[in-house]
This record gives C-alpha cells, sequence and structure tokens, in this order.
C-alpha cells in the first residue's frame, strides 16, 4: 500500500511521520504525475487558502477530483475545507465530499482548544478505545452533511467535528499533532 | 470531556499549521489582500515594513491597534503583530485585540535591553529571533512556541538569513555528534537550558518550528532557506518595497512549495519586475545592525 500526503503547504511531515511509524510507504505530492500508483491521499492541516491556491496554480484540482472519485481522501483541518461541497466563502474547493464547513468557525487562536472526544468509530481499530484527544487550532466546523455522509464524532454541545462519507474522510482537528493513531490506522483500513 | 485553551500544544500546532509557507509584513489592508490572494499563510501587520523602519531612523513601537484590526478584519488567514523586546504590555495589548501570533521582534527598538518577555504568562503563541542555537532556546526557554532566523531586516541582503540558519543546524549537528557527558559543558557555552539542549538532541531539530526571516527578496532566495533547512520564510520589505508585489508574492509561494524543484524555480522567477533595492548588509555600520538587539 501507498499513500500520498498532499505536500503543497501546512502539517505533511506530521502525517507522513505517523504513516511511516506504521510502515506504510507514502509519497509527498505537489505535481498531479504524483497521483501515479498511490492508493490513498491525505490533505494536511495548512491553510486551506494557500493549498487551494497552488492547487489551482499547478493543475491539481481537476486530477485530486478525478483521484477521488476511486481512492480514499481525507482531509484533516484545512484538508476537510478543502475537500468540502460548501465552504461558506468563495475558495477553490473540490467538492468530494457532501459536508458543508464553516471556516474558522471557533474564532482566532487565542480560542483554539484541545478536548478528549468519544469516538465509537474507532473502535474498529482499538477494542478498549479511550477517548481520542483533539486538537482544534483555528478549526473549521462541519455545519451540514448530506444523507450519506456518517457523522464520526461531535463535541460535548453536539457539533460535529468528523465525517465519514463511503471512503472520503473529515476531521476538524488534527490526529497527526498526536502521538495517538487510531485515525491513521482507521484511515489505512478503510483501503484494505 | 472539558476543553484546554492557551496550551503549549496549542500554540507550537498553529506554527505547524504555517509551515511550508510564506508570511508577508503588510502595512494596509490592502496589502493583507494582496497577500492573501498571492498565497500567504499568515500576514505580519505593521506599520512600517523593515526597510523604511531603517530609512526613517527613530524609535519604532507597536503599530497603532487600528491598523492591526483593520487588516484582521480584512483577510482570513491568521494575522502576527510586532511588539518590542521586553515590552509586555505591547503584548497583552496586541494578546487582548486577538492577534493569532506575537512577534517579539528585534525589528522594532528594544523596550528592555536585559530581559525579553516571559510569554509563557500569555495565551497567544510568540515568535522570536535568534541567530544560533543558544539563542533560540533560551527564546523557547522563554516560552517561544516558533523560531526565525533574524537575517538582517529591510536589507534585501540573504546573507544573514542565511548565516544564521547555518548557525543554528551547524550547532544541531555538531550536539548529535557528542558524547552525553559533554552535553552540559556545550548547554553552558551556549548559554542554552540544558533540558531544552537534550530535547534537540534527542529530536534532531529545534523543538519548535523554524522559519527563515531577514533579506528575502527573491523566489531563489526564498528556496535555498528552504533548502538549508528551515520550515518555511518571513518576507519583509521583499514584496512590497518591489516593482509588481502581487506577482512577486506568488511566485515566493511557489517558491516555497517547489524549492527543490529548479525548473519550477525558474519558470516562477521570470518577469517579476524590479526586486526591492537593498543595501548590503557589510556596507551597514555595526551600531545600525537590527540583529544585534536581544542576546
Amino acid at each position: 500500500m501507498k499513500i500520498g500526503v498532499l505536500a503543497l503547504q501546512g502539517d505533511f511531515l506530521e502525517h507522513q511521520k505517523i504513516l511511516e511509524s506504521l510502515s506504510v510507504a507514502i509519497k509527498q505530492v505537489r505535481l498531479s504525475a504524483d497521483l501515479n500508483g498511490l492508493d490513498g491521499l491525505i490533505i494536511p492541516g495548512g491553510e486551506s487558502t494557500t493549498i487551494g491556491k497552488l492547487a489551482v496554480d499547478f493543475g491539481l484540482m481537476d486530477p485530486l477530483r478525478t483521484f477521488a472519485q476511486d481512492h480514499a481522501v481525507w482531509g484533516t483541518c484545512a484538508g476537510s475545507i478543502l475537500i468540502s461541497k460548501d465552504a461558506r466563502r468563495v475558495q477553490p474547493l473540490l467538492e468530494i465530499m457532501n459536508i458543508k464547513v464553516d471556516r474558522n468557525a471557533f474564532g482566532r487562536q487565542v480560542d483554539s482548544f484541545e478536548i478528549d472526544l468519544e469516538i465509537p468509530a474507532l473502535e474498529k481499530v482499538s477494542q478498549e478505545n479511550p477517548p481520542f484527544h483533539a486538537i482544534f487550532i483555528r478549526a473549521p466546523l462541519i455545519e451540514d452533511v448530506g444523507s450519506s455522509v456518517k457523522v464520526l464524532a461531535k463535541l460535548p454541545n453536539g457539533k460535529i467535528v468528523a465525517a465519514q462519507q463511503e471512503k472520503w474522510l473529515a476531521t476538524s482537528f488534527h490526529p497527526e499533532l498526536t502521538t495517538d493513531d487510531r485515525f491513521h490506522r482507521y484511515f489505512l483500513e478503510m483501503i484494505r | 470531556m472539558t476543553a484546554e485553551t492557551g496550551t503549549f500544544v496549542l500554540k507550537k500546532g498553529l506554527a505547524q499549521m504555517l509551515k511550508g509557507g510564506v508570511i508577508m509584513d503588510v502595512v494596509t489592508p490592502e496589502h493583507a489582500k494582496i497577500a492573501e490572494d498571492a498565497g500567504a499563510v499568515a500576514v505580519m501587520a505593521l506599520e512600517r515594513v523593515p526597510a523604511d523602519i531603517r530609512a526613517d531612523g527613530g524609535v519604532a513601537r507597536m503599530s497603532d491597534p487600528e491598523l492591526i484590526l483593520k487588516i484582521m478584519d480584512t483577510v482570513t488567514i491568521p494575522v502576527m503583530a510586532k511588539a518590542r523586546i521586553g515590552h509586555f504590555v505591547e503584548a497583552q495589548i496586541l494578546e487582548a485585540l486577538g492577534v493569532d501570533y506575537v512577534d517579539e521582534s528585534e525589528v522594532l527598538t528594544p523596550a528592555d535591553t536585559e530581559h525579553h518577555i516571559n510569554k509563557h504568562n500569555f495565551k497567544i503563541p510568540f515568535v522570536c529571533g535568534a541567530r544560533n542555537l543558544g539563542e533560540a532556546l533560551r527564546r523557547i526557554g522563554e516560552g517561544a512556541a516558533m523560531i526565525r532566523t533574524k537575517g538582517e531586516a529591510g536589507t534585501g541582503d540573504v546573507v544573514e538569513a542565511v548565516r544564521h540558519a547555518r548557525r543554528v543546524f551547524g550547532d544541531i549537528r555538531h550536539l548529535m555528534t557528542l558524547p552525553e557527558e559533554e552535553v552540559m559543558a556545550f548547554a553552558r557555552d551556549l548559554g542554552a537550558p540544558y533540558a531544552l539542549v537534550m530535547e534537540t538532541r534527542e529530536l534532531g531539530c529545534l523543538p519548535v518550528v523554524n522559519f527563515a526571516a531577514g533579506g528575502i527578496a527573491t523566489p531563489a532566495d526564498a528556496a535555498l532557506m528552504m533548502r538549508l533547512g528551515v520550515d518555511g520564510v518571513f518576507v519583509g520589505s521583499g514584496i512590497f518595497k518591489s516593482g509588481d508585489p502581487a506577482k512577486r508574492a506568488a511566485a515566493i509561494v511557489k517558491a516555497v512549495t517547489h524549492y527543490k524543484d529548479a525548473k519550477i524555480l525558474g519558470e516562477v522567477s521570470r518577469n517579476l519586475g524590479e526586486p526591492m533595492v537593498g543595501r548590503q548588509v557589510s556596507a551597514i555600520p555595526e551600531s545600525e545592525l537590527m540583529a544585534n538587539r536581544g542576546w
């Protein structure tokens, strides 16, 4: 199995390190040719406007959409904005997943937070399944999900912060900033 | 299940989201918009770019909060602002305004020649300049969640940024080769906290994100700094003191992503118009060097 990490901007090395610790071959994706031979793709945290602009400028938008049609894709934070259908503002989106996100929904950096979340779906990769320590940095919120989308995690106030639609996954928070590899293993299970 | 805010993980984490990106100095909301449209990952809101601070002389202070707030209203990307070295009240004001990052910066006139701000006391993160590993670890010891090379701001001469990046990475390479019993003496000579020296040695890199700053004026300069090992770049005067800021800004953003691809670097460097005029660091009197501010 070989996983791509979109390496236009953001914390792609953090994803890469976790995947490497799981003995998964990885490839940094900067141009469309880098997508060849990959089994899945992670779009990391970063600035969604920057990543979107670079994806447009280097002709990656259509190749990424085509790739997503028959491959698993996971977006964390900025990545979840990029794979959404609607971010309530004009910016380049891949429109892969049927979710609507609210960018910087929680406010500015001073409002960034860490919290433990119960995520039942992770039982698939973790029998005991303790709470997942979720790190939200100027995070987007998943405001609304389409009918085919499964909600994986909510904040105590009921707001959606992780969702899955078939082979596509979106998390508002950053599993790659923790040492907990359950989300990465869950994504790999989606591909297997 | 209670939420925690203002933790070091969150402070450092925002810098991790900026990696592989360009942070641009802007002096008006219009500049901020140009920077955002060009693909900047964040903007540094200030009243004068370093080249003008250098030319104007006088005391350089924190910018007018009105300007910072207007810039915060204009863009969706993170907004940083500068406080003077040691001026913790300026930093408290910036925190109250809600800026995303404070740069405790040698570009402004220092308020304290002995002590930097105790950055642990804040909920918002700080970035600080450094010329070598000791200086970087002292700042991290005080709570900085991100480091940048000092370079020599406002010159358009990349030589000092290169010197400082090579020095930081060279110090780390040296540290990695030492037998453990020699680390304490190394920490003493560096003037750095021992625990952070040990952490750096275990990680093989600084414990926080490390950008380059000070004198970067072209896509090639930005890519050079990336090749030396930094995580991203700050561009101050280099963009808005050039002939075509929007084009140059976008080119530098692309250069930081494709820093290893000389063919793309050649493409993005074409027809950018006049770069900032620049001033050779070697022709600047010692007393006017900004990098020597702070310790």
